[in-house]
């Protein structure tokens, strides 16, 4: 993955521009010393890595625009950091960059019950969103894998998904206001606790830009009343046709599920040989859960057992309490942990349209010997985002790039078949090359004209999400 | 008139036009000022793609959201955030399409519990103002490929880009519905109470205080078994209000507010958070105030004068549905955010031709 050449202009500054960040911030919250930015070379994606020129910690809104102003009156590019869990290089440095973290930010401002919204500083990690108002029977719906150390900053970068939103939708749904600070300092308000915009739908565009549009520095989200219960239940297949069929006969017949989470056979076998979970060794492994009272969840489930019993499972099981549930949610949880210990692995995240999968299974199996590299699959079967992890050796020359390559064609067919790129990991540098196969110039052009009104300068997070040649004359201007 | 009946057509109409355009769907929502050439978007008409097991449907713009409704209702699925019929509260007649409801973001009761029009879009083509065809988004129910321009072009009123093609979520019908009333209760505990219900694990999805009968309204839909339980329980969480008693109600006249419809005056849409609604409309001096969302919307009739000025700083958004008062129709924006509106419209619609002065 190519990344632009850092200005050595900007790079010759370097002092006077940590000088101006020490006279507006804390001393500890400037990180100029080479050993420790360090710290900041990469994120979840890996294999790329480069040290920020600096990196600041601000401690709140008013900071952070102090470090913007500076920067953009230097014109220094900004890369705005969460937790620095995005597997797609979303928070990669280039090495002529400040990297804003907001880590420090991490406070809750304000929680309303009657209202039913939180608003939190954007460090706070998702989990602890939730930790904030669960002791009061309420929890922020949003659950990416990585929420225990993902950043609410992060989650509205990326428009941050997870298993249950197949009912409760991903980050735009459930963000009410933030306030911004834009590249050039202006702090802004948009939504608030009332629902819905007054005027354009500011709130919606900006959730979702990757860090391109402005720095989040708070949040106001929509919290809910925690479902009286929930209960799972585990079912086998000989074909991951026949696994697709059940998931779409199960939304047919009007049951909405809160999760309907799928697994093949090479990413059960990993899974088994690591957590001991107890699933059947077959090609397609379902866990669907329910919620609601005791009766409603029997109700649902009895519908939910009749669909999967007429296309003959090899296995069905149903959770009886909380100890089974959570043996059968044990395999799907540490699937990516289980896929690590035998060997590196690329994450994709493409979706397709739900009747595209056995095709798709089929044609991804077909590559996955056409490139020597073994794949498992294990995603989120009801709203069609996949998960296929590519396991490669880094230690191998050329086997990464071969798994880049193959990751490419995968998500090409995600495209072809009517789906698209990223489902919820956003584009970062590592789909930014991909996103001509999605879509046409215009299409790009009209999405980079948002990023014009914005961020004019294309200061901050300028290298990802637009593939480089696209944005250049923007970018040099 | 113009009606383009592909969207290679309407594209170079754009390009050809040398004055501002008015872009006209069914015509049943006559929200903002605009004027111009009348450019309609019911010859783009049509279900381009349906798959139930998949929730997803894709309709050209001008599709008569009544052929929607009846391709959901066959499927047992529907459009779940309820979109308003605008017709009688605005003395409109035609046919209400589904790229107006995307372009207006046309919700309804259900809003409070499931979303709006916003969140149920999945993608858009659209015109600019240039001519140029956009697409964005697309069919799947997760897609964060690129900047979020879907929920950009939902509620821009056609003022970014003339829409051709619209993408939704749908959901499953539902096979039970009932309605639980308090009565007599005031504004403040009415919203207390909606508020409680709210609050609940009982999936209320309908919540509306009317002022005028002292009704105070709880819907609860899913499977019958279900909704009989959650009645219980959610009779015991508002308990402390009074008794809450079953009510046949017709939601669609809660939705489409037609207590409003014949009577004459003003009619504001106010969207708050719901605790602070009952305050606000003491200081409204509206002739008649209708609660939906839990408090969190509130419809008002007026008699002349500017409603907006009347509640001062408030947080929020109103804007004026019906009436001519000498007030912007939608809420004035900040000027930092006023400024970005306008770069993107500049952007968008670089000769200001569509809906000029629309969303002012």
């Amino acid at each position: 993955m190519e990344m632009p050449a850092p200005s050595t202009a900007v790079i010759s500054r370097k002092d006077q521009v940590v000088a101006e960040l020490q006279r507006v911030l804390r001393p500890d919250a400037v990180i100029s010393d080479v050993a420790e930015t360090k710290a900041y070379e990469c994120d979840g994606l890996t294999a790329y890595r480069c040290p920020p020129m600096c990196a600041v910690l601000p401690s709140n809104t008013q900071d952070v625009a102090a470090v913007l102003r500076i920067c953009h009156d230097m014109g220094v590019p900004v890369v705005p950091r969460g937790s620095g869990t995005s597997l797609a290089g979303g928070a990669l440095p280039t090495a002529d960059c400040v990297i804003l973290g907001v880590a420090r930010m991490n406070g809750v401002i304000e929680t309303n019950y009657d209202d039913r919204y939180i608003r939190v500083q954007t460090g706070r990690t998702n989990l602890s969103v939730t930790g904030a108002v669960e002791q009061d029977g309420f929890f922020y719906a949003p659950d990416p894998s990585s929420q225990l150390a993902c950043a609410i900053a992060g989650n509205i970068a990326m428009n941050s998904g997870g298993a249950h939103c197949l009912k409760y939708g991903v980050t735009t749904n459930n963000l009410l206001g933030v306030t911004m600070v834009l590249m050039d300092g202006t702090v802004v308000e948009i939504g608030g606790a009332h629902l819905d915009a007054g005027g354009l739908d500011l709130l919606g565009v900006i959730c979702g830009s990757e860090g391109q549009l402005g720095v989040v520095t708070e949040a106001t989200l929509r919290i809910l009343p925690k479902p009286e219960g929930a209960r799972p239940v585990l079912m086998g297949y000989d074909s991951s046709e026949v696994a697709g069929q059940v998931v779409t006969d199960i939304i047919k017949a009007g049951v909405l599920p809160v999760a309907i989470e799928f697994m093949d056979r090479p990413c059960i076998e990993a899974t088994e040989a690591f957590a001991h979970a107890g699933y059947p060794m077959c090609e397609a492994l379902l866990i669907v859960e329910v919620e609601g009272s005791d009766a409603e969840i029997d109700h649902q489930l009895a519908l939910i057992m009749d669909i999967a019993r007429k296309h003959n499972p090899v296995e069905l099981r149903e959770a009886k309490d909380a100890d089974e549930a959570g043996r059968i949610w044990l395999g799907r949880k540490s699937a990516f942990g289980a896929m690590g210990q035998i060997n590196d692995y690329m994450c994709l995240d493409g979706t397709i349209p739900v009747s595209s999968l056995p095709f798709v299974l089929k044609r991804i199996g077909e590559m996955s010997k056409e490139f020597g590299l073994d794949v498992g699959n294990v995603f989120h079967a009801g709203d069609g985002n996949m998960h296929p992890l590519i396991l490669f050796d880094a230690n191998k020359p050329g086997d990464l790039e071969l798994c880049e390559e193959f990751g490419a064609e995968i998500l090409k067919l995600c495209v072809e078949v009517g789906g698209c790129l990223t489902g919820e990991h956003g584009v970062g540098i590592e789909k930014r090359d991909l996103m001509t196969v999605q879509f046409a110039p215009a299409d790009l052009e009209a999405q980079m004209a948002v990023k014009d009104v914005f961020d004019p300068r294309w200061l901050l997070n300028p290298a990802k999400v637009f593939p480089l040649a696209s944005s250049q004359t923007r970018r040099a201007a | 008139m113009m009606t383009p009946e592909t969207e290679d057509a309407l594209a170079q109409l754009i390009k050809e036009a040398d004055g501002p355009l008015r872009i006209v769907g069914g015509g049943t929502r006559p929200i903002g000022r605009s004027t111009g050439a009348v450019l309609r978007t019911t010859g783009l008409s049509g279900i381009t793609l349906y798959e139930p097991g998949a929730l997803t449907i894709v309709a050209q713009a001008g599709t008569p959201l009544a052929e929607i409704e009846t391709a959901l209702a066959a499927e047992n699925q529907r459009l779940a955030f309820e979109p308003m019929d605008h017709r009688a509260l605005l003395g409109t007649q035609g046919v209400p399409t589904i790229g107006g409801v995307v372009a207006a973001n046309v919700s309804g009761p259900r809003r409070i519990s499931v979303g709006a029009a916003r969140d149920f879009m999945l993608g858009v083509r659209f015109v600019d103002g240039a001519g140029h065809i956009v697409k964005n988004g697309g069919r799947v129910m997760k897609n964060v490929t690129g900047y979020d321009l879907v929920r950009l072009m939902t509620g821009a009123y056609g003022t970014l880009g003339v829409l051709t093609e619209v993408a939704l979520k749908v959901l499953p019908d539902v096979a039970a519905q009932m309605t639980l009333t308090l009565d007599g209760l005031d504004d403040a505990t009415a919203i207390a109470a909606m508020s409680a219900a709210l609050s609940s694990p009982y999936e209320v999805t309908g919540v509306a205080h009317d002022p005028a009968t002292g009704k105070t309204r709880f819907r609860l839909e899913g499977f019958e078994s279900s909704v009989t339980y959650r009645a219980e329980a959610l009779g015991r969480v508002l308990a402390r209000f009074g008794t809450a008693a079953e009510v046949d109600t017709d939601w669609a006249t809660i939705r489409d507010v037609t207590a409003f419809a014949d009577k004459p005056g003003e009619v504001w849409r106010i969207s708050v958070k719901p605790s602070d609604a009952a305050a606000l409309v003491a200081k409204m001096d509206a002739r008649a105030v209708q609660y939906d969302w839990g408090g969190g919307l509130i419809w008002a009739l007026s008699d002349g004068g500017d409603l907006r000025a009347r509640l001062g700083e408030f947080n929020g958004h109103a804007t004026l549905i019906r009436g001519d008062v000498d007030a912007p129709t939608f809420q004035p924006q900040a000027a930092p955010l006023a400024a970005i509106s306008a770069g993107l419209r500049a952007k968008f619609d670089p000769r200001g031709i569509l809906n000029p002065g629309m969303m002012t």
